[in-house]
């Protein structure tokens, strides 16, 4: 054997592990939320289960307990999606003509205000929970879905149109001098000329959005009331509920129901992810 | 109507002007105050210097709270960088199989945190997780119980949250790798220069960038921890693990003591800025020269 054949293997060997350690929780949650409680107590973490129920599954979509509630994960799924799916349109529309603002019509204090916007994006969220608990109250929707799904869009915005703006600023400002030589006015030009090329940043702005937002748990646990809880909050609630036998399998059961929507959107579209993630480094 | 016409851009921008005008930078203000005041569990308006900076610095817990952080960011922060960095490099070496490697290295960062806690709070449950399991394989006396020791809990943190976002960093510096010009390494390897050396001297100090947004990503994702924590430990035990984060929202939401809890926000934003303001002044200052 040469020495780099043993390197390949060597190679191979090391991405191997690390592809491993990486799925392990994976398996371990997937393996856990198939076996009976008994199974946990007498078996190893990391066997496969001997004898596969769906038991667990079952009752952390509709009997598990959160809090005082045990009406399993399903009606905080849905406050999730109830959530999520507004909040993600609003602020993508929202950025796109931020972005196509930005990029195209530039104005005097644009830069500023695009800079301002940035800087928004960075801040930690800690430093509004208070005054922003407040003004919920205020407009009447402390507690509610359409409070979250406001918040999510004020604090979305930031990213969407700094998206939509770096993708915007690659096309050439003589395309909408031409435009508006021939009359189109700003919607006209936007609807006809910049919409039909956008569905790449589109994409990204969604899936971007949508598993900020479905992932989120402070303002989830910081605004939401007792009916309209999203399902982070829910699964924390399950797993740290304290009444009865712990049902580590339930747990898991939870946690993968709780993870499946954004793993699918990340398996189907993971490519755009990735390019998603990159460009919200700023860079892009 | 020409009037309308010539602002409609201005028009279509301000409704997200005023938004956050009101709800960043207002509500930053706000907070301020709140943290100059003696407010309890309602906020109060009377300025009163700043007396909760005094008790925040001098609070054990929140001294715990910054050690932590300063413990978990720079190690969530070095290690995500190491093991992003290699990954990329060993992937980067025309690997069999690429895709589904970057797909399995990525993935954790779709989950969210409440999810990653909770599966590593499972794992490294000392009944019956990983330590258990070893021991089963006749290491009797195999120990593995950070998460019950206080002087070891943050640690699993560090743990998870590199387990969940080093595969991004991995992306990033992949994205990177590819990027350098393949004119430079070709007559590098035409002039005999080994493979590490190329990447030692040509390859990685011109990533300089991506290095740094990395670091940014990765900085502020530290100091905005707090899901992880809610899940993984609860803060705990005791209050061994709490961050700035989790100790803003005792705080704010368990103690009624917003004073102490907008002082710390502060404190947060503070740190924040202190590593995003000259990167984003380097990042938007050619852009303004052009």
């Amino acid at each position: 054997m040469t020495s780099n054949t043993v390197l390949r293997i060597g190679l191979y060997g090391m991405l191997i592990l690390f592809a491993l350690f990486y799925l392990m929780p994976l398996f371990v949650m997937l393996t856990t939320s198939l076996k009976s409680l008994e199974e946990i107590r007498t078996g190893s973490l990391l066997a496969l289960p001997r004898q596969i129920t769906f038991a667990p599954w079952i009752e952390a979509w509709s009997t598990a307990c959160a809090g005082t509630q045990c009406e399993g994960l399903r009606p905080f799924f849905w406050n999730s999606v109830l959530m999520a799916v507004p909040a993600v349109m609003i602020s993508t529309v929202v950025g796109a003509l931020n972005g196509y603002v930005f990029a195209q019509w530039r104005f005097k204090g644009a830069n500023l205000f695009f800079a301002m916007i940035l800087f928004g994006c960075f801040i930690p969220f800690q430093v509004v929970l208070l005054p922003m608990a407040q003004m919920l109250g205020l407009m009447g929707l402390a507690g509610t879905i359409p409070g979250l799904i406001f918040v999510h869009v004020i604090y979305g915005i930031g990213f969407t149109t700094l998206f939509f703006r770096n993708y915007y600023v690659t096309i050439p400002q003589e395309l909408v001098r031409a435009a508006k030589v021939d009359g189109a006015g700003f919607f006209r030009i936007f609807w006809s000329i910049f919409l039909p090329i956008s569905l790449p940043i589109i994409t990204v702005s969604v899936i971007w959005q949508f598993t900020q937002i479905w992932n989120d748990f402070l303002f989830g646990v910081s605004f939401s009331g007792a009916g309209s809880q999203p399902v982070t909050v829910a699964l924390n609630n399950i797993v740290n509920s304290t009444t009865g036998v712990k049902a580590y399998n339930v747990d898991m059961a939870a946690a993968i129901i709780a993870a499946l929507p954004t793993l699918l959107v990340y398996v189907v579209a993971g490519k755009y992810f990735i390019r998603g993630l990159t460009a919200g480094s700023v860079k892009g | 109507m020409e009037w309308l016409e010539r602002n409609v851009p201005k028009l279509v921008l301000a409704p997200s002007f005023v938004a956050i005008m009101v709800f960043v930078y207002g509500f930053i203000a706000w907070t301020a105050w709140i943290s100059l005041t003696r407010s309890r569990l309602m906020p109060r308006y009377e300025l009163d210097g700043f007396s909760q900076y005094e008790r925040l610095f001098a609070a054990p817990r929140w001294d715990v709270a910054m050690n932590n952080l300063f413990i978990f960011g720079g190690l969530f922060i070095v290690i995500s960088m190491a093991i992003g960095l290699f990954l990329a490099i060993f992937l980067d070496q025309k690997i069999r199989a690429e895709g589904v490697l970057r797909t399995i290295y990525l993935y954790p960062m779709a989950l969210s945190l409440i999810v990653t806690g909770t599966a590593w709070k499972w794992i490294l449950n000392p009944g019956l997780g990983i330590q258990e399991a070893i021991r089963g394989w006749g290491w009797e006396s195999f120990t593995f119980d950070w998460l019950i020791r206080p002087e070891m809990a943050i640690y699993t943190i560090v743990l998870a949250a590199v387990w969940q976002a080093s595969g991004f960093v991995m992306a990033l510096f992949l994205a990177g790798l590819r990027s350098v010009d393949t004119e430079i390494i070709r007559a590098a390897q035409v002039d005999g220069i080994p493979t590490h050396r190329i990447y030692s001297a040509i390859i990685i100090p011109t990533m300089a960038p991506i290095f740094l947004s990395a670091f940014i990503v990765l900085a502020h994702l530290a100091i905005k921890a707090f899901d992880l924590v809610i899940a993984l430990t609860g803060g705990g035990p005791g209050y061994a693990t709490d961050l700035p984060a989790t100790y803003m929202y005792a705080m704010a939401f368990s103690r009624g003591d917003l004073g102490q809890a907008a002082s710390s926000a502060m404190v947060m934003m503070g740190v924040i800025f202190a590593i995003v303001v000259p990167y984003l002044y380097s990042e938007l200052r050619p852009r303004n020269d052009k």
